[in-house]
């Protein structure tokens, strides 16, 4: 069947038209331009013009509304976006390739023998210090290998972790220390911007790669506890079950399933999220639609019992850490938000929302610092509270201009790329204070 | 002539798995094979073949396998399985029942002005 050159094009632009629907599957497509182009050779065979039997063929097909909306109830299926994970043979191109696969496996398992490893050998508080160095490397390693990152970007990632492991280890802290823990829990978070670098594929200066990586953390989060939450159930499926038949399996579960789940899951989670990509909405910016009104309320409310009570607990530290936490809350709720939000689309009511959600923070925030501010000097200085005030500072810069951007752009003054430009510019000043708390505190306070 | 929407659907299981039933086919030569037996008088929307075969697939009534054309493109061929034999006796039985009906209905009825007396 040889066509004129014409009617291939008519034909498949009409394919596309079809491909278009995505209740019709590529296979869909195929069978019914089969069926086209046997009408359109009937036709001229009956003496038509390449045009004439196109028009008629394409008419007897019916309106290609019509057609998706019946594909659509017989495969109400494919009205939710499924994540293929292995190519079927029908939809090839599709879903990550087995090879993939097989490298998130591999990486999975070895990021669970380095945590059994160091489970083995190391005291606890190491183990917690050096958790980050145990799994990262590999996730870094994924996305060196997905994005075939340049040997100087590899380089920069791997001298981030070399460093980290050299002073996380050669560093004489004081187990029972307060700077211990704060290296425990900084470490990782500077270590996940070497991560970044490698998901960015080195492109580091690049806002919409930046602005990428954060969409990646949000969702890869989502994934994670969700993972955790099957894994949990599973685990307590198994053990109970075989505590009715008098095994003990918890330690066998505590020393090996959760030794190897919880950093096989990081990989997983972070290989789930890789391959949805332009499947499944994303989760974290819905969660932020349901979550920003709510925590406007919730501050509110605070505001009201600061004004009531008129006192401030003296617990200053766990003040300072719980108003971090709060802001790094909205912080959170306003990234995710942004990650998913045109910004072509004019000012709505969502981001006038976000805006009383920022300066209600802010509300709070100040209050309660002003109020405690005279116990800091009071009290002196120490590790925790450098490390939880100087969070503070850089929260707050981040929200006041965030929301100083936001009212000129709820204004019309100004463009919503301006609030997102400074978002993704801002991101790598968290990645900075945290590499600055693990190097600069411990020695500073003594290690202690 | 014009034939209702409603029962070109009706009868549309019946035909394809009757036709099915005289051996394998695919989407365009049942079509065409449609209008042979009702002398082009029951013109379907073609689209709308697909869904229903992938109805028919997905309940079980016929298979389909991907095979090559003489022109060297993938078309998917469909067969009726024993239980798509099945359905097509019972629906079979129904369409007896409701062709008797009817018949005696033709019968009885005063006919409309519209059909000529002698006619049918």
């Amino acid at each position: 069947m040889e066509a004129a050159p014409e009617l291939e094009t008519q034909i498949a632009q009409w394919c596309r038209y079809l491909r278009r629907h995505h209740t019709i599957s590529a296979a869909d497509v195929d069978e019914m331009e089969d069926h086209l182009r046997e009408q359109v050779a009937d036709l001229t065979a009956m003496g038509l013009s390449d045009d004439e039997a196109f028009l008629i063929a394409v008419k007897r097909m019916g309106s290609t509304d019509a057609i998706s909306h019946e594909f659509a109830r017989e495969h109400s299926d494919r009205l939710w976006k499924q994540l293929v994970l292995v190519p079927g043979d029908e939809r090839s191109g599709d879903g990550p390739s087995r090879l993939e696969l097989a490298v998130v496996v591999g990486l999975g398992v070895a990021a669970g023998i380095s945590v059994k490893l160091g489970s083995t050998f190391l005291e606890p508080e190491r183990l917690g210090l050096n958790m980050g160095l145990l799994v990262l490397p590999y996730l870094a390693g994924y996305f060196a290998w997905k994005r075939r990152v340049s040997l100087s970007t590899i380089a920069v990632a791997a001298g981030a972790f070399v460093l980290a492991a050299l002073v996380l280890n050669a560093y004489p802290f004081e187990l029972d220390g307060d700077t211990v823990v704060l290296a425990t829990i900084h470490a990782p978070i500077a270590l996940s911007f070497a991560v970044g670098l490698t998901y960015v594929g080195g492109k580091w200066r690049s806002q919409p790669r930046r602005m990428d990586f954060i969409r990646f953390t949000g969702e890869w989060f989502v994934y994670y506890t969700l993972l955790a939450l099957g894994g949990g159930v599973l685990i307590g499926l198994t053990v109970a079950a075989f505590d009715m038949l008098d095994l003990r399996a918890d330690s066998f579960v505590g020393n090996w399933v959760v030794v190897f789940g919880a950093p096989g899951a990081v990989l997983v989670a972070a290989w789930l999220v890789e391959a949805k990509q332009n499947v499944v909405e994303n989760i974290a910016p819905v969660l932020t639609r349901v979550f920003t009104p709510l925590t406007v309320l919730m501050l509110w409310a605070l505001l009201a019992a600061i004004a009531t009570t008129r006192s401030v607990n003296d617990a200053d530290r766990e003040l300072l850490i719980l108003m971090d936490l709060i802001l790094v809350l909205v912080l959170g709720l306003l990234l995710y938000a942004m990650s998913a939000r045109d910004p072509h689309r004019p000012p709505e009511l969502f981001d006038r929302l976000q805006l009383v959600l920022v300066v209600s923070a802010l509300a709070v925030n100040v209050v309660m610092l002003t109020a405690m501010l005279t116990r800091i000097a009071e009290f002196g200085t120490s590790p925790n509270k450098i490390a939880a005030l100087g969070m503070n500072v850089l929260l707050l810069v981040n929200l006041t201009w965030s929301a100083w951007l936001t009212t000129g752009f709820v204004r019309g003054q100004r463009p919503y790329a301006a609030t997102e430009r400074w978002q993704t510019g801002y991101l790598p000043v968290f990645g900075a204070w945290a590499a600055i708390v693990v190097i600069t505190l411990p020695p500073i306070f003594g290690f202690e | 002539m014009h034939i209702d929407k409603d029962l070109v659907a009706a009868s549309a299981t019946s035909l394809v798995l009757g036709i099915l039933a005289d051996g394998e086919s695919y989407g365009y030569a049942i079509i065409k094979r449609v209008n042979e037996l009702s002398g082009g008088r029951m013109q379907w929307t073609d689209g709308m073949l697909y869904p229903l075969l992938h109805r028919l697939e997905r309940l079980g009534h016929v298979t389909s396998t991907w095979r090559t054309s003489a022109g060297g493109r993938r078309r998917k061929h469909y067969a009726i399985t024993e239980d798509g034999r099945r359905v097509l006796a019972e629906r079979r039985k129904q369409w007896d029942v409701v062709a008797d009906a009817l018949d005696q209905v033709w019968r009885n009825a005063q006919l409309p002005p519209t059909v000529a007396p002698g006619w049918s």
